[in-house]
């Protein structure tokens, strides 16, 4: 049986980093007495794969990740939900394990066209995250000077943004900025985002929280969750009006 | 006491590896403060990913947190980048479980394993906003101890600790907490410190280098004298008789990040009496108790069960040595330890035999990533002097049987600058290891082999604590003949150990009070983490001795002689000094002794002066091997046994066997 789970990542453990959560995984299924199928040659690992990483450092409602069950495992998925949860360190909590039909849906890298992130800002007001977003969406290229892997390149990031807009935030008055992002190709990373958008301003403090919240594939043309979180969350960007 | 949380947590978004600070592990215990309890903090001079897998900080943090009178918390040395944010923005050190700040517990507590990281020591203190100095420090303070195999010679950091503890700290952190509750109770009146201090220097194990004069005679030491009669004139150890009533850590760490050994560990016994000359370890860790076969299991399946490791190490100074190590391999069953996958046992510190590699071949999963033997040096002559008695044909029946069992990488530890050392001995490591990877060639075109090599650093409380280190250049000396010879030697491949740093390691291993200033000096230099290739400098280490007026001649290199008074010898780890002596002559003799578990007694003072002995299970030797058992004397020559006069005293007839005296 293969499943896919989806999960939060919330509070002090997201300072762990991608590498980190694989290895939580790994443990919290052996801790959940779940057995995996497991990959042949010389040695073999519990099948499981991950979906995109998350900067170390933001916090996520939707990171998803696919693991086999050991031949004639059929167990309740709710129960393993709960079961997940209890045995992952404190800050992450299973949310959904659905049954992954492995023959209508590639991974979870190829699978995923944009995210959506939700960003705490500090120090900049209201208007002027407003106005940032204007500026940004009307420009018709973005130059990013950036570096990767020791490579330093100057790239037009203004494809990968998709949509930008202020968040309505409950009960923290500090503006919230969501943006969705593309992730074929080379993507732009969360804090790239907020240094092309605030030139003038230290990203890392700029940007108080980053919070994925929607991970989107594409079906016959139209962007949906891999895993709806609810019926509202489920429709486009709902999150950003 | 309030966390720091809101003020670290901006930090860490701008430090590497920032997990480190978080806590939140898999084992790690919800503290529960009160005004009437002891609070400590338990300190790791290190990064998190050394200290986490400390077993010793393991169990001392799970026996504080149950007494209703303490609570515990966990500290790591924060790496530099999160050090400068720190300094810069004013926020002092803090405990990963609920970030408090470190000056707001009653005692910081380090645990030292290692010279180099004591400059680590002083600037934790210093980032706590605590007075580095103890003479410094007041009621308001927390106190600042320090345990673990160092505090054996804790002389360099004497002025700026409280307490050093010596031996094991299962049994004395109580007796500590106690007085230090009752203190706290009374109102921790200002004044009350020195009496605090006074009260604990009656406690067993405790040792208070403030209640001690230290009189000197030129460059020499004349004596350590205790300033109050009630304070002893010698701190004897605490060891704990029966390790079987400590089943620690019952709650074993798993971290959220990657360490150094990212698996459980369970200690299967303590001690060692194979009677390494070198080894501090195995001559302050005496007597050997085990574990009972039966517990180390529960604690295996417990263990696994808890963490989800699928991995467990068995650790003590010599696992093959554990007389029930095939009753555990054997019985590790994975569905008692919640996992239906196989489980995996390592052997750390293998004894170098073909027994050995047989056991670990069956436990290892399947998993051949290398494996590590330890012949220390390159001559059987020089193995009768350091009295590692390991022959030849032990080492090449040990890797014959890893290269038929799939190994192919093989690592060889070894020392250089032992005592009587010639070049022959040091080229013989050369030699060993190209037979070596010729027995491996016959097997595998892969087979090869690593040579370590160290410089050795004489340590207090050994027989080689009278022998002058040899100078840097003479160990540089001796790597590059061991370089140039392993150049021309097919597969074989040699790393070493930096010889600066080993003098740094000599100047503290064997320093007394007069090296605290030289300590400090380093450390305010920027002489942090020294363990660290790219934090040492030896320079710093030299300009502080001699801004100090002090001879890294006199201090490192000097042989000294019988009657010297050595800076540790008011410390007692329960060996006789007249002991010591006499193995350090049998040693320049090119005489072994033999293991006294499974031969009489030679009477080094440990269980006859403290009325403890060995908790073994079986009275033989294990299977394999003639290593120092003294039982096999038919291979690699004669190894010469002569006891020590035995000493009158009256435990001696209960605590030991009879029929053996000289």
């Amino acid at each position: 049986m293969k499943l896919r789970i989806r999960h939060t990542k919330l509070g002090k453990i997201r300072f762990t980093s991608h590498r980190d959560t694989a290895r939580h995984w790994e443990r919290a299924v052996r801790k959940a007495d779940v057995a995996l199928a497991y990959s042949a040659g010389f040695t073999p690992r519990p099948r499981m794969s991950f979906g995109l990483a998350l900067p170390t450092g933001a916090e996520s409602l939707a990171e998803y990740l696919d693991v086999e069950l050991a031949a004639g495992l059929a167990p309740d998925l709710d129960d393993l939900a709960v079961r997940f949860s209890a045995a992952m360190p404190v800050g992450y909590e299973v949310t959904h394990v659905v049954e992954r039909d492995a023959s209508s849906s590639p991974s979870l890298q190829e699978d995923v066209v944009a995210c959506t992130w939700v960003f705490t800002l500090d120090g900049v007001e209201c208007a002027e995250v407003s106005s940032a977003i204007g500026t940004t969406l009307s420009a018709t290229t973005l130059m990013v000077e950036r570096e990767r892997k020791g490579q330093r390149s100057t790239d037009d990031v203004r494809p990968a943004i998709l949509d930008l807009s202020v968040a309505p935030s409950t009960d923290d008055p500090r503006p919230h900025l969501c943006a969705m992002l593309a992730t074929n190709g080379r993507g732009l990373r969360p804090l790239e985002l907020v240094a092309a958008m605030f030139p003038a301003l230290d990203p890392v403090d700029t940007a108080a929280r980053v919070l994925r919240t929607q991970q989107w594939i594409e079906r016959d043309g139209v962007q949906r969750e891999i895993i709806p979180a609810s019926p509202v969350a489920a429709r486009a960007p709902v999150v950003c009006a | 006491m309030t966390s720091l949380w809101a003020r670290v947590e901006p930090l860490l978004a701008r430090v590497q590896k920032p997990a480190r600070y978080i806590g939140c592990e898999d084992g790690a215990i919800t503290p529960r403060h009160a005004p009437g309890k002891v609070s400590w903090l338990l300190a790791y001079p290190d990064t998190y990913e050394i200290g986490l897998p400390n077993q010793g900080l393991q169990i001392l943090y799970e026996i504080l947190n149950e007494r209703d009178d303490a609570v515990a918390e966990r500290t790591y040395a924060p790496w530099s980048d999160l050090e400068t944010l720190l300094r810069q923005r004013g926020v002092p050190l803090f405990s990963v479980d609920t970030h408090r700040a470190a000056g707001d517990f009653d005692v910081l507590a380090f645990s030292l394993a290692a010279e180099l990281v004591y400059t680590n020591v002083l600037n934790m203190i210093d980032l706590a906003g605590v007075p580095v100095r103890s003479a410094q420090r007041d009621e308001s303070h927390p106190l600042v101890v320090l345990g673990g195999h160092c505090a054996f010679n804790p002389e360099p950091l004497a002025d700026f600790v409280d307490l050093a503890v010596l031996g094991e700290g299962e049994e004395v952190i109580g007796d500590i907490t106690e007085i230090v509750r009752d203190w706290k109770a009374s109102g921790r009146t200002p004044g009350s410190r020195d009496g605090l201090l006074r009260e604990l220097s009656k406690v067993p194990g405790v040792y208070v280098p403030a209640m001690y004069d230290v009189e000197y005679d030129g460059p020499a030491l004349r004596a350590v004298t205790p300033k109050h009669a009630d304070v002893p004139a010698v701190v004897h150890k605490r060891t704990v008789a029966d390790l079987g009533q400590w089943p620690y850590p019952k709650s074993p760490m798993a971290p959220l990040t990657e360490v150094v050994h990212d698996r459980l560990a369970v200690e299967v016994f303590r001690g060692c009496t194979r009677g390494c000359r070198f080894c501090q370890a195995g001559m302050i860790t005496r007597p050997v108790r085990e574990r009972p076969a039966e517990q180390v299991r529960t604690m295996i399946e417990a263990g696994l069960r808890r963490t989800g490791y699928d991995e467990v190490s068995l650790t003590s100074l010599s696992t093959a040595d554990f007389s029930g190590i095939e009753q555990v391999t054997k019985s590790i069953n994975p569905a008692g330890c919640g996992t239906s996958d196989q489980v995996t046992i390592s052997l750390p510190s293998l004894r170098v035999d073909a027994f050995t590699v047989g056991l670990a071949g069956q436990v290892a999963g399947g998993r051949r990533s290398g494996l590590t033997f330890a012949p220390e040096a390159g001559s059987w002559r020089m193995r009768q002097v350091i009295n590692k008695l390991i022959t030849e044909e032990d080492l090449y029946g040990a890797v014959e049987s890893a290269y038929s069992q799939g190994w192919y990488r093989m690592k060889l530890y070894f020392l250089t600058g032992l005592p009587t050392e010639a070049d022959p001995d040091t080229l013989g490591i050369v030699d060993l290891a190209r037979n070596c990877v010729q027995i491996g060639r016959t097997h595998t075109n892969r087979a090869s082999v690593t040579v370590s090599l160290g410089g050795f650093v004489p340590k207090p409380h050994t027989p080689f604590q009278w022998f002058g280190q040899n100078t840097t250049d003479e160990l540089r000396r001796k790597v590059q003949l061991v370089r140039e010879a392993g150049h021309r030697a097919k597969g074989v491949t040699v790393k070493w150990h930096d010889p600066a740093a080993t003098l740094a390691e000599g100047i503290a291993a064997r320093g007394d009070r007069r090296i605290g200033n030289v300590m400090e000096r380093v450390w305010r230099a920027g002489g942090v983490f020294q363990e660290w290739s790219e934090f040492f400098r030896l320079g710093r280490w030299e300009e502080a001795m001699a801004a100090e007026g002090l001879s890294v001649d006199w201090y490192v290199h000097r042989h000294r002689d019988e009657h010297e008074v050595l800076p540790w010898d008011h410390l007692s780890a329960g060996l006789h000094k007249d002991f010591l002596w006499h193995d350090w002559q049998e040693s320049l003799a090119e005489h072994g002794l033999p293991d006294c578990r499974w031969t009489p007694c030679y009477d080094c003072g440990v269980c006859t002066g403290y009325g403890i002995e060995h908790v073994v299970a079986s009275p033989v030797a294990p299977a394999g091997g003639s290593q120092g058992t003294g039982q096999d004397l038919t291979r690699g020559g004669e190894v010469p046994v002569e006891l020590l006069p035995r000493r009158r005293e009256p435990e001696i007839a209960v605590a030991s066997d009879s029929g053996v005296l000289a």
